[in-house]
């Protein structure tokens, strides 16, 4: 193979380091610090994917970020990802790299037939082609366009690599490390300030050190490296390469990401770090991108920018070609045609598109016996690669032309500055008509949290392309004088249609001069619109290079100016992260908190069946060996019913509320009176919120005269105590209460079954006898040694006693429980069976019977609203006329005739259907089991008159088409005089 | 002390610095109208300390006193001293409003030792780790639960969370902890 | 990413240690309001492009309500003040009427400038 790796030096390689690495199987080699692409141009190969909708064979058309074509896969297996710019990937030994969207490979593929019928893809074909029938978008259309368009496979399994973030905080960010950036930076490092400078690359000076011109009379390397040296003697200042600035939100947050350990896979780090970073200010030196030029075949691998093609040449010593043609509107691009000279390469023409080449640097080309065609224009020739260009008028059709023979083409159409971070937080944009672009507007900067502008742009981003502004830009002889750009949008201008279904504006989409003309035409005159219809800027590079000279084009079309058609917005992130990144150490065990309750391990070594509850993890069952989780919860019920049942309660939140004010506190919190709550005594309540939807319940204990302990639901204690501390902060600041959420204090541990007592007897200590502990009281002493505070209540209509004791002592308690429970077959019981159990006796359940539409009084709960109250949390809206509706659904037994499972969730159907065709309804089910007490199914639920209803039966409908009929009854099913609770 | 058993059992990860489960300490909780003379005469009886500034950590011979919200102080005791202590301070306050409890086993103490403290903490928590002195007290947020963190010196953090995820803040301090994620920001 | 600073604690407390509640200065309408009252209370908003009055807790901090006067577009924050209070401190209505004249909310607003 050709090699196109030149003599001259490279700034990124080292050239006796080599690398072997693979591209679609095959071997290759390049050098230490080059790129895929540099690596696969030197080997002569430009040709490195296909484009998104017709499959064109497409080369790199830039060498950093903002590369739209060269897109590939790397590595393999777990850690594979697609799409990675081969612009910027480092390569490493080993590295295996695979191009996209072509079948059966790269150099002969089949989608490309899409090239040929491109004249019948327009824009919008999708919508306009595939209306009807619509069933054949599932089984037809869809699956032949994701097959035949799109870029990379999403990778496949878990991936490998780790990620973080990290939190920094600084007055000043800086992004980029250009000359404007660390100017910037020195400035406000010497004034005192904390500064954090952030680059991109893998090195500092950004452009300049390429384009070589002067700073300050001093060569840009030397200036560079002596700023980076003074600013790393700086104790307040961070300075750090590879990390890009990548969003920028509210009150100067900017979230920057770093290529950690990106080439080196398999090594113990993380492969990206996220940067969330908060700065008082945000300086935006990121600099400017240049443009394509729309001339016809702009997309054959081959065609670069010009500033890329220098940057080959300089930083990898890599050319695209061997005769490059320079096609210009400005003056810069003679600056690729003397890197090119300088490095050996031939450079048979630069064809400009003004009316002269009068500037200092075309002399200086054109001393070198290079040709320069002025008020010409060019259209490529070639197919997988570049052959030549033919040179046409510049205000001409494009036809005729004399026909140039070349291996590469270097374009510019100008430069534009990167805006950005300066746009992704509102800052405003000025169109700059001489240069072609759009610049921050420093007088519509984002604003801060003080009202001040939070963003300044400088450099080349500010549009300050010369950085003569800046000051920076000066040799000894002065600033080099530069004749002025000439916009071009479509090249030549008068090119016919056939020229421009050839002009690529987004090489990534697709997209060409035409579509965005027929677009417009067919009245998608907003750009936000024009965008969507054409798919202009829609891909992963977002429009970098295309986006400008698509808004030209549209402007030109509607008749209107560039900055009145307007940008379309710039959103975070600059460029494509990783999901890992996003994440960061959020994965696998730690991926959200998991609660533990102090059994957590006990449980988990007895093969719990585990049920999410907030972020708790609550034992769902004990499934024996053998035993299905039906059977284990069967088994569970039976066992607490008959003898003994226990239950880890742990979770139940607790919060002790204290104060000379309290019971007048609980009074409004809860809908009951619980100032008349004797000490020793417990009584269940209920909290509604102010909309007058019940929202918690649970048993509040009088622990002292102005102290009370309340029990709220598992995953409830945080929620209401913000609601406690909400309610005394905001509204009742005159109340002295002070609430404490002590739920992880306690373990608590309910006791269940008929030998209940039996086995806290025997462990010994308090008196839980029926005389000194009756139902619904509590006491304070000693079980088996540890400090307890036992309660009579029961969720399960059992004999019961709930056991708090410290947290650390918990796992103690559970053990000696199981150990004396054992001559009673003490067995654990889960949530399930406790859901069994409680719906045995019809005791509702917040989150089944409630639902936040639900009032107490839809619950039969009117015994807890108390009448004598003037006021609660809730009473006012439950006056209101929806709320005292006859008409509300209310709370019933269910019992199915076949003594069968109501499905969960199903509706009661009554006669007749409402305004859509559905049957009306007139109930639903809330809660529905098996109970093994009973023997058959019972179940819950609201209906309409239910209670007044006894004995109807209703029809369910299962999701099966089956009709489950069952009988309106009680709700409580199991021992209704409440007599085994109280023994 | 059999009966007892702590959060982490005292796990312990080494990575670029070292996380461990602290010791057990005795905690009560103490919300007061922290201004007055009895509220700071309790506090000091109970642990030598005075009332912390807000953030701010004071340390006596018997304990230290953790500035939580403006009525409220975490005391910081020996476990065994605590029934004593608590019911001296609910005496000494039994003329004021206050509320005083024992929550000694509701909270995990996690520490994180060696040179790199502030930067493994600045993987977690919004907190500028970077500045903050050492006896300043910042609750705050740490990947996704509540935390208190405090630095002892420049080398030693403190971590205080709820006892249910104690589990999940240590491993989370242990994977920001791994070798080879050193950031060197700092 | 809002940072709002806490007048209880002092922090300057980043939004993700914080937990929204809503418009502040509502009055509270209990038994005994008219149904237009109580709907006021309940559920009508100002919801304004402009000044807003709200409410935060700086929930995984000191655990303090407090509240918050900011710009719901610009994001400009005019000061945080203790939640126990009916009305906005004068030194916070003053700096919004210097950035934003002829601002109103509810019966607060700009005098000055109203026609």
């Amino acid at each position: 193979m050709t090699s196109y790796r030149l003599t001259t030096p490279g700034r990124r390689i080292v050239r006796g380091r080599r690398l072997n690495f693979t591209f679609d199987g095959k071997p290759h080699e390049g050098l230490h610090g080059d790129t895929i692409a540099s690596a696969l141009m030197a080997g002569g190969r430009t040709l490195m994917g296909r484009s998104f909708k017709y499959h064109r064979p497409r080369g790199p058309v830039t060498a950093g970020h903002e590369e739209p074509n060269a897109l590939v896969g790397t590595g393999t297996g777990s850690r594979f990802e697609p799409n990675q710019r081969a612009t910027t990937t480092r390569l490493h030994e080993g590295l295996r790299a695979t191009s996209q969207n072509r079948w059966p490979t790269l150099d002969h593929d089949i989608g490309a037939i899409n090239s040929r019928l491109s004249r019948f893809l327009p824009a919008g074909f999708y919508y306009k082609t595939f209306t009807w029938p619509a069933a054949f978008w599932e089984k037809v259309y869809e699956p032949i366009i994701r097959r035949s368009a799109g870029l990379g496979r999403p990778p496949e399994g878990p991936d490998a690599d780790r990620y973080e973030h990290f939190y920094a905080h600084c007055d000043l960010a800086v992004v980029g490390g250009g000359v404007a950036g660390i100017a910037a930076a020195l400035k406000a490092a010497r004034e005192g300030k904390r500064v954090l400078l952030l680059e991109q690359d893998t090195l500092w000076g950004g452009r300049s050190i390429t384009d070589g011109t002067m700073m300050e009379g001093e060569a840009p390397a030397d200036w560079t490296a002596a700023r980076i040296a003074e600013l790393e003697g700086m104790e307040n200042v961070t300075l750090r390469l590879n990390l890009q600035g990548s969003g920028v939100y509210d009150h100067g947050y900017l979230t920057a990401y770093e290529w950690v350990a990106e080439d080196r896979p398999g090594a113990d780090a993380p492969r990206h770090r996220l940067w969330r970073i908060r700065a008082g200010h945000i300086i935006t030196a990121t600099g400017a991108i240049e443009r394509p030029l729309p001339f016809a075949g702009n997309d054959i691998p081959g065609v670069m920018l010009a500033s890329a093609v220098r940057d080959y040449v300089s930083d990898y010593a890599v050319t695209p070609g061997r005769r490059v043609i320079i096609v210009t509107n400005n003056d810069d691009a003679y600056r690729t045609a003397l890197a090119l000279l300088d490095a050996g390469v031939t450079v048979p023409l630069v064809v400009d598109a003004r009316h002269e080449a009068a500037g200092e640097l075309a002399r200086q080309v054109r001393d070198r016996g290079v040709e320069i065609a002025t008020a010409s224009g060019i259209t490529a020739e070639g197919g997988k690669e570049v052959t030549g260009v033919r040179v046409v008028d510049i205000a001409g059709n494009g036809s005729g032309g004399r026909l140039v023979r070349c291996d590469a083409i270097a374009m510019s159409g100008g430069w534009s500055p990167v805006p950005h971070l300066w746009s992704h937080c509102g800052g405003k944009l000025l169109w700059d008509d001489a240069q072609g672009f759009f610049y921050p507007d420093p007088d519509r900067p984002p604003l801060g949290a003080d009202g001040m502008g939070m963003v300044s742009a400088v450099g080349a981003a500010a549009g300050d392309l010369t950085l003569s502004r800046a000051g920076l830009r000066q040799d000894s002889k002065g600033s080099l004088t530069e004749q002025p750009t000439r916009p071009v949008w479509v090249m030549p201008e008068g090119a016919g249609p056939d020229l421009r279904a050839k002009m690529f504006l987004d090489y990534q989409n697709d997209v060409k001069v035409t579509d965005v003309q027929l677009a417009a035409r067919e009245g998608f005159v907003s750009v936000e619109h024009a965008k969507r219809y054409t798919t202009l800027g829609m891909a992963t590079d977002q429009g970098k290079l295309s986006n400008i000279n698509g808004l030209a084009v549209l402007s030109a079309q509607v008749g209107n100016s560039i900055p009145q058609v307007g940008t379309t917005t710039f959103r975070p992130p600059y460029v494509p992260i990783s999901m890992g990144s996003i994440a960061g150490a959020a994965r696998g065990d730690i991926f959200q908190p998991l609660r533990r309750t102090p059994l957590h391990d006990w449980h988990e070594a007895r093969g719990t069946r585990w049920e999410p509850v907030g972020h708790w993890r609550r034992p769902f069952c004990y499934p024996r060996a053998g035993e299905d989780p039906h059977a284990a919860v069967m088994r569970e019920v039976k066992n607490a019913r008959q003898t003994l049942g226990l239950l880890d309660a742990s979770t139940l939140g607790k919060i002790v509320v204290k104060g000379p004010d309290a019971g007048r506190f609980l009074d409004l919190l809860y809908t009951n009176m619980m100032s008349t709550l004797k000490v020793g005594r417990c009584r269940y309540g209920l909290m509604c919120s102010e909309n007058g939807f019940l929202m918690d319940d649970g048993v509040v204990a009088r622990l002292t005269e102005d102290t009370f302990l309340c029990h709220t639901t598992s995953g409830g204690a945080d929620r209401i105590h913000a609601h406690m501390e909400e309610w005394l902060q905001t509204e009742w600041w005159d109340m002295q209460v002070y609430v404490a959420n002590i739920t992880e204090q306690w373990a608590q541990i309910a006791v269940v079954g008929p030998n209940a007592r039996k086995v806290l007897e025997k462990l010994g200590g308090m008196d839980l006898s029926r005389d000194a502990l009756p139902f619904m009281a509590w006491a304070e002493g000693e079980i088996a040694g540890l400090p307890a505070r036992v309660f009579r209540i029961s969720f399960s209509g059992e004999l019961s006693y709930e056991i708090a004791v410290s947290a650390n002592h918990g796992k103690a308690l559970w053990d000696k429980l199981l150990s004396a429970g054992e001559e009673f077959g003490v067995m654990p019981y889960g949530t399930e069976a406790l859901h069994v159990l409680r719906a045995e006796k019809g005791f509702i359940m917040i989150g089944d019977e409630s639902d936040g539409t639900v009032i107490p009084q839809d619950l039969g709960l009117g015994w807890a609203i108390s009448k004598r109250k003037d006021d609660y949390i809730g009473k006012r809206a439950q006056e209101r006329v929806h709320m005292t509706d006859p008409k509300r659904w209310k709370l019933v037994g269910l019992q199915t005739l076949d003594g069968s499972v109501l499905p969960d969730g199903a509706y009661a159907v009554a006669e007749g259907t409402n305004e859509n065709g559905q049957r009306n309804t007139q109930g639903r089910v809330t809660s529905t089991y098996h109970s093994p007490t009973l023997g058959h199914g019972i179940a819950m639920g609201l209906v309409l008159n239910g209670p007044d209803r006894m004995g109807e039966v209703l029809d369910f409908p299962g999701t099966d088409s089956t009709v489950h009929k069952a009988r309106i009854c009680d709700p409580v099913f199991y021992d209704k005089e409440g007599a085994k609770q109280d023994v | 002390m059999s009966d007892l058993q702590s959060a982490l059992q005292g796990a312990r990860f080494d990575g670029y610095v070292s996380v461990f489960e602290a010791q057990p300490a005795g905690m009560i909780q103490l919300r007061a109208d922290l201004a007055e003379d009895a509220v700071a005469h309790a506090v000091h009886r109970a642990t030598g300390a005075t009332i912390p500034q807000p953030l701010g950590l004071s340390t006596g011979d018997r304990g230290e006193a953790l500035w939580m919200a403006p009525d409220e102080l975490l005391l910081r005791v020996l476990t065994d001293a605590i029934p004593e202590l608590l019911a001296d301070v609910q005496d000494d306050l039994r003329d004021h409003h206050h509320l005083a409890l024992d929550v000694s086993a509701m909270r995990t103490e996690i520490r994180v030792e060696g040179a790199a403290v502030r930067e493994v903490l600045a993987k977690v928590t919004p907190v500028d780790m970077e500045t903050l002195k050492p006896g300043t007290v910042r609750r705050t947020r740490l990947a996704q639960v509540a935390a208190a963190i405090w630095l002892s010196n420049d080398e030693t953090a403190h971590v205080l969370c709820f006892r249910s995820v104690a589990t999940y803040v240590f491993d989370v301090l242990s994977v920001s902890a791994r070798k080879g994620g050193e950031v060197g920001a700092f | 990413m809002l940072i709002l600073h806490c007048p209880y604690c002092g922090v300057d407390a980043d939004e993700t240690e914080l937990s929204p509640g809503g418009e502040a200065h509502l009055t509270r309408h209990g038994p005994g309001s008219d149904d237009t009252d109580f709907e006021s209370y309940l559920f009508m908003r100002e919801n304004p492009k402009g000044p807003q009055f709200e409410r935060w807790r700086h929930a995984m901090g000191c655990g303090k309500w407090f509240h918050a006067a900011r710009h719901t577009v610009t994001m400009q924050v005019f000061g945080t003040y203790p939640a126990q209070t009916q009305r906005p401190p004068q030194e916070i209505l003053d700096r919004i009427s210097a950035a934003q004249p002829g601002w109103r909310w509810r019966d607060l607003g700009d005098e000055g400038q109203r026609a």
